[in-house]
């Protein structure tokens, strides 16, 4: 199909920039945090991650539905995020195993995307300029409206956004194997990381985001497990309590992205927001432990600086090779550790499951 | 940990002549790793037999040895320098079987020799088909079910066994996958596995299941003395299995595995780099994958770089060669930075926001007769590769670099075909494949019929059909009438304006030309933006000035005000236009660069070191194609432009720069297009009362047998304008001059063609020298060995020459001389002589940098690349020191690739055979480096 039998579609910057593309998925308006993926595979579990809830994924590889969708790479029941942005979209694809097109997935779902934009060019100038707001649309052509639009965004600083990527009810998975009982707090897991947990001999019980620790506690857990998530980590104030609880408990407690951030604010160590994030399939960590680099999945627009870690609170576990930043935690006052990156990958490397293992190690050296 | 200092000097071998699966990829590698290991302040010691290699260039390395890559000579440089190391997977698998034959007498460990960057043991187990097979079963790696014939009836057991035909066939131990291919039916096993077990030196054949028609992949690793591993590309072939990957049109990164898939390919590559011993450096592991189950098999692992590695290197702008080679002498991955953005880690994986397509080219018309169904065994002499945002955009992009004649994917006059021969052609894998699948989605095929004659993945299939559907909606526009929106649509595609003027051409009214489209192109604000290849999609700033074009908003190419030189490099490799091209490429930026020149490189062979990012100030990386060049001019505005070191590429695009106004240093272009114009150019021979043969022009059959018969028989036949004396035949009567007049009016039907009395019993000389409007700096005259007739580019030549009358080299001296002045000559001029006793006759001119020149600036010592290019750009010759390190003699020897073609007769004529050549230095004329030429010279001259 040829770009001049597709229905034409805006994106607006907040700052101004603008920039004409077709659309893609359903018809519609719809805005976000404007953040960019350097994956060149995985689109549809990029879209359906819970961390991603409020922004508008542009992705960096410019063919994107080369192999349509399929339900083994959901990480979400549904895309999660609130936009998608793409240079080159394939209506079409090729996949045997495949459900249908990435096209018909986006539409079914309602969501809104742009494609045959200049992705690199709006990358180059998030980079310089920081992250921004930003608006999709195939309802509005004029330039000015679309711009207010974007600047009306909520901005992503100081956002709580876990309530909206959370589950409502608690809900148990049960592990053949059933080797441990692991209570996870839901602030917008990804399937994948309940996968690797069942796959361990993990028996879940996956709570909404606000449980309450005696909730939790109930279950009687072996282990804690804190998950990613959407938003500013300091927005989430209703689990600070629950947490402190977890951290507190003695028992061990692992934490992947936003819930590493909540354990390491709940030891008072101070959490900021970045100036791009990190967010692809290709990012070097070195396990300052074994001196070992994996090449990691990241998705993260808040972080934790070196000099925030106090030495006698938490040891630096994993460092970002490309800019020094904090991507793990051990902690001095719990028997917690956490990463900011995503080891269970999907997509992305598999270098990092180790840390699935170290937590199920724990488990079992405590029982 | 930092390098290692318990090793002092270093030797690394090189891969010796070009051959077909052994190109300059390997200059490439290996000049990175000499500059790898010079960085560090190791001693670099190289032994290569190739002249033609930047690598063997003095500022290189510490010692060079110009000498046959055999064990002995290695042995002998290793007692004269005292080496700690060697170094052996920058040179193929020359360097490997050597490095593994000393190891296997215990050389290196008797004389307390490391071998570094790789793992003797593990490159055992990966040649020997049945040991890697154990060991991938020990680690869980899936694989075609196979077994080890040592014999003929073994073979057949196994075929049996393996539920019959169709099946595989690899012969252990050979390069380039020689020997090996597709057995389909009963008449041709016998023969097949027969010539596979001659081939193999240890007599076995691998018999494996066929996975004809699955997808494949490559992915090219890294992995440090810590264990740690990087991916640095995966690539994806368009052609499926059962096309060996040189012969793929391949892509990166992989467009249709699912993330689920790719890593596993991912974990399997890692565990089987790590199952296969404990080295540092580089690694490619190929797989296949079953398309409705996505089945994983591993092919096979290769512990060293390939040229696969430098298309990776291209394709991401990761220098796998430098880092592998800092690897190999103790530096883990993440001690080391990226040199593409300066400031985050070399332990990573890059992540590419662009397409790269890389097609083969293929030489198959210098070899009538010869099997051109591709088949694992290789048979394409180069490559292209190209950058595009898209798909479509690479794909274009690359034909039209291919210099086959293209514009890009068709839509450019070659256009001649029916249902009948396109389905033919797709029933099995050729060279044109791609040109094809066009071609049939243009005769209305549907995606699912391409997709089950051929197995291309159905996803390449679509974006060649919405190509052909943007090539539909333009043809019957008119070309005012073409919105922006679609023109943009067309140039994002790739398409140049040159198809896009035929496109428009097709629909009945008058023609329109490439300069009209240009013309209203620009006029819509329509052109192209520079992008850097920067390793990381964007996300971090890049200091490297690589670039691709592309039609989109944002222009990252900054233009500086220092004045600059554009240098054209020579496309892909093919016989006739190879490394050679290549070395005076490299040379021309340096000096350039050393005039105080801004160097700009537009080059699209990925096997180059004129293509490595910090050889030029800025590249370009491009299709040596008018309009892309055009583009980087109006947007560089240099001073001028370099033709005469990128072969016939460039030269071919001297008129339009020309016509067009544009600068072009060294000998004024009339003067060039002379040197190409038989008539005129024996005009001035004529003033010069310089004797040639007799000839005479001929458009047809008729005029051809008047002039032969005014000339006298035996007459040479050519098209004019070729390199490489393509089409070039010796006839001896009527009957063959029809013959061959019919042959060259098919190939080259605009063509007038030549036909000269061939002097017999004449011998052949090369005079390569370089003037200055005022002196004439002799370069070097070369005696052929074999008889005028045998194209010079196949012929033994020895320099200085061995047996010619001191009166004949006065002669062509002072005919020398008396040339270059007529024509203007300012750098380069090379002529051709017939000599007979004392009578000399000029057989051609050349005003550029020939194939030669790089022999003779490894024989003499002289950089004669450089001191050519700098007369060029305005320094005279009383500048350079000219003196000569040659002691006796050097002698040219080819290299030929009649073993990859073996239905076709070993014959020499005037057209060009050979793919490489090696430089050997005489003392007398004892040695059967001269004997043996000198004995064989008259016995595969033929027509």
């Amino acid at each position: 199909m040829t770009n001049s039998s597709l229905q034409t579609a805006w994106l607006a910057l907040s700052d101004g920039t603008i920039q004409q593309g077709k659309l893609i998925g359903r018809p519609g308006t719809t805005g976000g945090e404007l953040c960019f993926n350097t994956s060149m595979t995985g689109y549809q579990e990029i879209f359906t991650d819970p961390s991603y809830v409020g922004q508008l994924m542009m992705m960096t590889y410019p063919h994107i539905g080369n192999y349509g969708v399929h339900p083994d790479y959901d990480e979400a029941r549904r895309p999660m995020v609130s936009g998608v942005i793409v240079r080159a979209f394939s209506e079409e694809y090729s996949n045997h195993q495949a459900d249908g097109s990435l096209q018909q997935y986006l539409y079914h779902h309602g969501i809104t995307g742009i494609t045959g934009v200049d992705t690199r060019s709006l990358v180059r100038h998030i980079r310089d300029k920081g992250v921004m707001n930003a608006v999709i649309s195939s309802e509005i052509s004029d330039a000015k409206e679309l711009v207010a639009k974007a600047k009306q965004w909520a901005s992503m600083e100081g956002l709580e956004l876990a309530t909206k990527a959370t589950r409502s009810e608690a809900q148990t998975m049960a592990s053949e194997e059933n080797l441990f009982k692991v209570a996870v707090i839901d602030y917008g897991v990804k399937q994948s990381i309940l996968k690797n947990l069942i796959s361990r001999g993990c028996t879940l019980r996956v709570f909404p985001a606000k449980a309450t620790f005696e909730e939790i506690n109930e279950w009687n857990p072996d282990g804690f497990f804190l998950s990613n998530g959407p938003g500013d980590p300091r927005a989430i104030t209703y689990t600070t309590a629950t947490v402190g609880r977890i951290m507190a408990d003695g028992r061990p407690v692992f934490g992947i992205c936003l819930g590493h951030q909540l354990m390491a604010l709940s030891q008072g160590i101070p959490v900021e927001k970045m100036f791009v994030g990190h967010r692809g399939a290709n990012q070097p960590v070195k396990n300052m432990i074994t001196g070992l680099v994996e090449i990691t999945t990241q998705n993260h627009g808040f972080g934790i600086h070196e000099s925030a870690v106090n030495e006698d609170k938490a040891e630096i576990s994993h460092v970002n090779l490309n800019d020094g930043t904090v991507e793990g935690l051990r902690f001095r006052k719990a028997n917690a550790f956490s990463v900011q990156y995503h080891p269970e990958a999907c997509p992305g490397p598999h270098d990092s499951r180790y840390l699935f293992d170290e937590f199920t190690e724990r488990m079992k050296a405590a029982q | 940990m930092p390098r290692r200092t318990d090793i002092e000097t270093i030797l690394i071998i090189g891969s010796g002549p070009i051959v077909i699966g052994q190109a300059c990829e390997f200059d490439y590698s290996g000049t990175q790793a000499c500059r790898s290991l010079k960085e560090e302040g190791y001693r670099v010691v190289l032994i290569n037999s190739n002249p033609a290699t930047i690598m063997t260039d003095p500022i290189m390395a510490d010692a060079i040895y110009l000498k046959p890559l055999t064990v002995e000579s290695i042995m002998e440089i290793c007692e004269k320098e005292k080496i700690d190391a060697v170094l052996p997977t920058m040179g193929g698998q020359t360097g490997l079987n050597l490095a593994r034959d000393l190891f296997h007498r215990g050389y290196w460990e008797k004389n307390n020799i490391d071998i570094i960057g790789v793992d003797i043991a593990a490159i055992d187990i990966t040649e020997d088909r049945q040991q890697f097979r154990d060991l991938m079963e020990k680690i869980g790696i899936d694989q075609c079910r196979s077994r080890t014939a040592k014999s003929l009836l073994d073979a057949k057991e196994i075929t049996e066994e393996l539920g019959g035909l169709p099946v595989v066939i690899r012969p252990s131990f050979t390069m380039g996958g020689m020997g090996g291919g597709i057995i389909w039916n009963e008449d041709e096993f016998e023969r097949k596995i027969l010539r596979g077990l001659e081939l193999s030196p240890v007599h076995e054949v691998l018999i494996e299941e066929s996975i004809f028609g699955w997808k494949e992949f490559e992915l090219e690793l890294l992995r440090d003395n810590n264990d740690n591993v990087v991916i640095i590309c995966s690539i994806e072939n368009m052609d499926p299995c059962g096309v060996h990957t040189g012969d793929s049109v391949t892509v990166a990164p992989s467009q249709t595995l699912p993330d689920e898939h790719l890593q596993k390919l991912r974990d399997a590559a890692i565990r089987m780099m790590r199952s296969i011993g404990t080295f540092a450096g580089g690694c490619n592991v190929q797989f296949a994958v079953e398309p409705e189950t996505h089945r994983l098999v591993a092919i096979e692992i290769n512990p060293r770089v390939s040229r696969s590695s430098a298309l990776a290197s291209k394709a991401t702008g990761y220098p796998i060669a430098k880092i592998a080679t800092k690897l190999a002498v103790g530096y883990n991955l993440d001690e080391l930075k990226n040199q593409i953005t300066g400031t985050t880690s070399a332990c990573f994986e890059p992540t590419l926001d662009y397409v790269v397509v890389k097609v083969p080219r293929f030489n198959f018309d210098k070899f009538p007769g010869s099997d051109e169904e591709l088949s694992t065994q290789m048979k394409a002499v180069g490559e292209v590769m190209a950058i595009g945002r898209t798909f479509p955009e690479a794909l274009n992009k690359a034909w039209q670099g291919m210099e086959t004649g293209h514009s890009g994917l068709g839509a450019d006059g070659f256009e001649e075909f029916d249902r009948k021969t396109v389905r033919d052609r797709l029933l099995k894998p050729y060279w044109d494949r791609s040109l094809q699948i066009r071609n049939a989605f243009k005769l209305g095929a549907s995606v699912e019929e391409i997709n089950d004659i051929t197995s291309v993945d159905p996803w390449f299939l679509q974006q060649i059909r919405y190509m052909v559907s943007l090539e539909n909606r333009t043809e019957g526009q008119q070309l005012k009438s073409i919105t922006k929106e679609d023109f943009n649509e067309l140039k994002q595609a790739g398409y140049a304006d040159k198809q896009i003027a035929w496109l428009l051409s097709q629909s009945g009214g008058k023609t329109i030309t490439e300069e009209a489209v240009r013309k209203q192109r620009l006029k819509l604000g329509l052109k192209p933006v520079f992008r850097v290849v920067d390793t990381c999609g964007g996300e971090f700033p890049a200091e490297t000035p690589y670039y691709y074009s592309t039609y989109e908003q944002q222009n990252e190419s900054i233009v500086t005000d220092k004045p600059k030189v554009l240098i054209l490099g020579s496309g892909p490799n093919r016989i006739g236009q190879g490394i050679e091209f290549d070395y005076s490429c490299v040379h021309a930026v340096l000096a350039a660069k050393q005039m105080g020149y801004e160097t700009i490189m537009i080059n699209c062979n990925p096997e180059t070191v004129s293509t490595d990012f910090d050889v030029a100030d800025k590249l370009y990386f491009e299709p040596v194609f008018w309009e892309r060049v055009m583009d980087i001019w109006e947007h560089e505005k240099p001073e001028g432009v370099i033709l005469q070191v990128g072969g016939q590429t460039a030269l071919k695009l001297a008129r339009r720069f020309h016509e067009g106004g544009f600068k072009i240093f060294g000998t004024p272009f009339e003067m060039m297009d002379l040197a190409e114009d038989r008539g005129k150019f024996s005009k001035l021979l004529e003033e010069l009362e310089i004797p040639f043969p007799d000839y005479g022009m001929a458009t047809n059959f008729e005029e051809a047998k008047k002039v032969a018969k005014e000339v006298g028989y035996p007459v040479l036949i050519r098209p004019s304008y070729v390199l490489g004396g393509q089409g070039m035949r010796i006839a001896i009567k009527e009957d063959e001059l029809e013959e061959y007049v019919s042959a060259i009016l098919k190939t080259h039907p605009e063509n007038a063609f030549l036909i000269d009395h061939y002097l017999e019993g004449a011998v052949e000389v090369d005079f390569d020298s370089i003037y200055d409007g005022e002196q004439l700096h002799e370069a070097g005259i070369m005696q052929h060995i074999e008889p005028a007739g045998v194209h010079s580019g196949d012929s033994t030549a020895v320099l200085p020459p061995y047996s010619l009358s001191d009166k004949a080299i006065e002669t062509l001296r002072d005919y020398q001389l008396r040339i270059a002045k007529k024509m203007q000559v300012k750098g380069f001029i090379n002529v051709q002589y017939a000599v007979k006793g004392d009578d000399v006759f000029v057989l051609e001119a050349n005003p550029r940098a020939t194939r030669t020149i790089p022999f003779i600036a490894k024989a003499t010592g002289r950089p004669e690349s450089q001191i050519g290019v700098k007369v060029m750009l305005g320094s005279k010759l009383k500048e350079f020191d000219l003196t000569s390190t040659l002691k006796h003699y050097a002698i040219k020897e080819p290299v030929f690739p009649f073993d990859k073609f073996p239905e076709v007769k070993k014959e020499l004529g005037p057209e060009m055979k050979s793919t490489g050549e090696t430089i050997y230095f005489l003392e007398d004329f004892n040695d059967e480096h001269f004997r043996k030429p000198y004995e064989f010279k008259n016995l595969y001259l033929s027509r």
